[in-house]
């Protein structure tokens, strides 16, 4: 069982890499990734919540919504777990710890409708995993979204230098940059067959 | 944006000057993972310009009823309802291109196209208009999807809609995730470049969310 969960760990990081295999999370993936430090914020941020959220999306796909055939509510109990929770946190942060809300309080308010964070509860309840599953799921995928965010920021602030032609300046250059990158990770696929 | 507007106007709007993926940048996720054939662009095009509309008409509707404390969460709980709408028909009469896309099409609820018209444009003007920037709006995104489509479809498999045009296939990578960001980066580079040609604008927004 646990070399399982290792093998959904590994796969969800580099192999499934949400970026660069799944397509999900560009906008936060082009738009904070301009700078270093907004990225790695952003990492810590999204992995923290994930993790989070998969437990707790869990306990409710379990526990409610499998005894009582609520599958079919799943989009709309999941964002409303989300954004709950981002609103408690967001409370409790700038409570009990003000120096951490000063910090990432302002990525915690562009997660509610993003769809790295729904992603997570959704292939967990598509694929019944169980807890241990699941959290692997959400710390590997976060790893590798972090993984991407830190490669891209730190790619981009080379960027800034080159000499880039006018009609590919900003996103365009981005995108065809990605491109390359997820070629790189194309190396990964054959590594691990779930 | 007043209520003088034609409505035309409004319609042409959310299909070229305010285009979600090539003009604002939005979106881009599902531009990118769903366009490895016409078919599945074509689709999920048809799912979001359903669940725009019906998500402008409902805020146009309801907007005099919600608090405006609580506007942003009650805008997503309307679109997750008819994302709920579309999951289950697409999973029920498109079984082999939902077992594809499913999760894009449930992701939907994330756009943030779709909240931002909700809360720009739909929570501020009557039914009619509402109506039409959505269906604009959502036209414009269909469009986009096909465009993508059509370029990497043809590409990657040398065919259009399943149908074999070619007798090759001249660049396979372009169907595997690798040629979506290519395409979309190239796609937006030439609209990019055909804009300050020929109709001396600035360019597409560099930095989307």
């Amino acid at each position: 069982m646990w070399q399982h969960v290792l093998t959904i760990f590994i796969a969800s990081a580099l192999i499934n890499n949400f970026v660069f295999s799944r397509y999900l999370g560009l906008c936060i993936f082009f738009g904070v990734t301009k700078r270093m430090e907004t990225a790695v914020g952003m990492s810590f941020t999204f992995t923290a919540v994930m993790l989070i959220q998969a437990v707790l999306n869990w306990i409710i796909y379990t526990y409610v919504m499998v005894p009582y055939h609520l599958g079919f509510l799943k989009i709309v109990i999941f964002i409303g777990t989300v954004a709950a929770f981002v609103q408690a946190a967001d409370t409790i942060m700038k409570k009990v710890a003000p120096a951490l809300y000063y910090k990432l309080g302002i990525y915690l308010a562009l997660i509610v409708t993003n769809c790295v964070i729904l992603a997570v509860p959704l292939l967990n309840a598509d694929e019944n995993y169980g807890l241990f599953e699941s959290m692997a799921l959400a710390l590997g995928s976060g790893l590798g979204f972090s993984l991407a965010l830190i490669i891209m920021a730190s790619i981009r602030e080379k960027l800034e230098l080159a000499d880039v032609p006018k009609s590919f300046q900003g996103l365009p250059i981005s995108f065809v940059l990605t491109g390359l990158i997820a070629l790189a990770f194309l190396g990964f696929s054959g590594m691990i067959t779930l | 944006m007043s209520n003088n507007v034609s409505l035309g106007t409004l319609f042409k709007n959310g299909i070229f000057g305010e285009n979600p993926v090539f003009r604002l940048a939005l979106s881009l996720c599902p531009a990118v993972a769903v366009t490895s054939g016409v078919k599945n662009g074509f689709l999920m095009g048809v799912a979001v310009l359903f669940v725009m509309t019906m998500t402008n008409v409902t805020v146009s509707l309801l907007r005099n009823f919600i608090n405006p404390k609580v506007r942003i969460p009650s805008y997503v709980f309307i679109t997750a309802t008819w994302v709920t709408v579309i999951d289950l028909v697409m999973s029920a009469y498109q079984r082999t291109v939902y077992k594809e896309m499913g999760l894009y099409i449930m992701l939907i609820v994330a756009f943030a196209i779709i909240l931002s018209r909700a809360e720009m444009f739909a929570s501020k003007n009557k039914l009619l208009p509402s109506f039409v920037d959505g269906v604009g709006m959502g036209l414009g995104f269909l469009l986009a999807l096909m465009l993508l489509g059509v370029f990497r479809e043809f590409l990657g498999k040398g065919s259009f809609w399943g149908v074999q045009i070619l007798p090759v296939k001249p660049l396979l990578i372009m169907i595997m995730p690798t040629g979506g960001f290519f395409a979309m980066g190239l796609m937006m580079g030439w609209l990019n470049w055909i804009d300050r040609k020929f109709f001396g604008g600035t360019g597409a927004s560099s930095g989307g969310h």
